[in-house]
């Protein structure tokens, strides 16, 4: 009774086998960032200091720090915000609380899905077609972050909507059976309960947006300006632009300078991350249904 | 007992609903009497959740339910133009199979259905508790949670998140209140519970309920009302609907050869 048969050994065998397969593609997976980190970190960490996230590049940009490209991203990002987020949101809330199913609808969610495929190469010529020369708003941090905004709709309709789905029907059943009308059922149900998934899925959109270079780099990102940016229609340095351009197109830049570009780029793109993981466990904790 | 004198509280004609190409309810013209519990029976996809539904206008969201014939509500019917949908939901409450609390605290959901019809800016405090308390006193619910109206409705039991699903419908003072199984995912003891409140608010309001449960209907209710494939086949007094089913579906039926 009970006892081991041969039968037994090869499945376990097997099953050992595919444990096994499995568990290396996983480490193959990690691996890479794990590289990636670890150069950034060697070879850039000597150079990061607070001196080199405050001050300019200087000497042809080969020494100096990064401030005017930080602080450009910074605007680039904040202003692609300031546009993609509302609207985006509203156009989740109509697509999730109002519309029913009908070719309307699924064409705007055809056209959402495409938006999303879009290479952001493309997104980057529409951007000089549409803002730059159309509305003559010229190379400026309002072209740049409006191609960038346009670029990032569709992932912030789509995280918005399915945080609004995830909402139980339950809860909006319960109101309209009650009385109450759509938008009193939005504001006192659906929004209350789904604004932690919004506002991660925002700030998820946020990090990304701080690495893309080929939207911004001919709507409003130079490769090098003496002045900061006082508003929307100045040019600005940014620094996923900066990284690519000490790292290919200057000569006599020293070795570890793009790496320490690309940490304080990593850096900021990982504190975003952070900051919404914390955020999300804790309105997560404080919900319960 | 005696229900025949009572007036109708709702009366259908002639209703008949479609799901897009199917049909679901055939010809239903019922009366049901003010101020008793009517029960809806029937084997599953009979139409009775349908004809509950269709009472409150809750099915109208789907865009492809179609709708001809009446449902006269105190006189008035409920699909006329010059309705106004928050006014029929107002007057006729609705409980559902699952618990639905909102994920509010358990104040909260005792007003929310006040506030939504309030013509009030701000009510009184003291008017507000009297409300919350009157409530839930009705439900048989306030003295397990008077101490604890702040916390998360989403933390009580079933049985107890029920019963405030009936409690939030009373501040507004509905004239109907139609229930959709609303003990099927309660545990006997909470069936019980729930029964035994459903009974006590009779007189005060008219409960539509839907059941699957044959017992539930004998002992919860005054009038039965038997349907099979959309169509009504008898409506009687319970107990004689139980004792001697006038249709030979009835009878099949009640001695459990299908369903």
């Amino acid at each position: 009774m009970f006892r081991e048969t041969a039968l037994n050994v090869r499945d376990k065998k097997v099953q050992g086998l595919f444990r096994l397969l499995f568990l290396t593609m996983t480490l193959l997976l990690i691996l890479p960032v794990l590289v990636i980190l670890g150069m950034l970190i060697y070879k850039g960490g000597p150079v990061l200091s607070i001196d080199f996230l405050f001050t300019a590049p200087t000497d042809g940009m080969t020494a100096g720090g990064v401030f005017p490209a930080l602080l450009g991203t910074v605007w680039l990002v904040g202003v692609a915000l300031l546009v993609s987020v509302p609207i985006g949101i509203a156009a989740a809330i109509y697509l999730s609380e109002y519309a029913s199913d009908n070719w309307f609808t699924r064409i705007i969610n055809l056209a959402i899905i495409n938006l999303a495929g879009v290479p952001s190469i493309v997104h980057a010529l529409f951007g000089v077609g549409a803002f730059v020369v159309f509305f003559g708003f010229g190379t400026s941090i309002l072209a740049a972050s409006l191609t960038l905004a346009i670029m990032t709709l569709p992932v912030v309709i789509v995280s918005t909507r399915e945080s609004l789905m995830a909402v139980p029907q339950a809860f909006r059943e319960a109101c309209w059976s009650m009385g109450a009308t759509r938008w009193q059922t939005i504001r006192r149900v659906v929004l209350p309960n789904s604004v932690s998934g919004i506002l991660t899925g925002v700030i998820l959109e946020v990090s990304r947006t701080t690495g893309e270079t080929a939207p911004i780099m001919f709507t409003g990102a130079v490769f090098f300006t003496p002045f900061l940016p006082q508003g929307v229609f100045d040019q600005t340095m940014a620094l996923s632009l900066h990284l690519f351009v000490v790292a290919t197109q200057v000569p006599g830049v020293p070795d570890e300078l793009p790496y320490g570009v690309a940490l304080v780029l990593i850096g900021m793109v990982l504190l975003m991350n952070s900051i919404s993981i914390a955020f999300r466990m804790y309105l997560r904790g404080r919900k319960k249904w | 007992m005696q229900t025949d004198k009572r007036p109708a509280a709702i009366r259908t004609r002639d209703l008949n609903l479609w799901y897009g190409t199917f049909q679901a309810l055939f010809d239903v013209s019922l009366e049901i009497k003010q101020g008793i519990i009517t029960s809806l029976i029937g084997p599953s996809g009979c139409g009775k959740s349908t004809l509950l539904r269709s009472v409150n206008r809750i099915n109208e969201r789907l865009g492809y339910v179609r709708i001809d014939g009446s449902i006269e509500v105190m006189g008035k019917n409920i699909y006329d133009e010059d309705v106004e949908l928050v006014q029929v939901r107002k007057q006729i409450g609705m409980v559902f199979q699952r618990p639905n609390p909102l994920p509010i605290s358990i104040r909260d959901n005792v007003l929310f259905g006040y506030n939504l019809h309030s013509e009030k800016r701000r009510t009184p405090r003291s008017e507000l508790d009297g409300i919350v308390e009157d409530a839930l006193q009705q439900v048989l619910l306030w003295d397990q949670v008077k101490d604890k109206l702040n916390r998360k409705a989403t933390d009580l039991s079933l049985e107890e998140q029920q019963k405030l699903c009936i409690a939030r419908l009373l501040p507004v003072k509905p004239g109907v209140l139609l229930m959709d199984e609303p003990c099927s995912a309660l545990d006997p003891k909470g069936t019980e519970a729930v029964e035994e409140l459903i009974w006590e608010l009779r007189e005060k309001y008219t409960i539509l309920i839907v059941t699957h449960n044959m017992a539930q209907a004998r002992r919860a209710s005054e009038e039965c009302i038997f349907m099979l494939m959309g169509k009504v086949i008898e409506h009687s007094p319970t107990e004689s609907m139980f004792v001697t089913p006038a249709q030979q579906e009835t009878a099949d039926y009640i001695e459990g050869r299908y369903g």
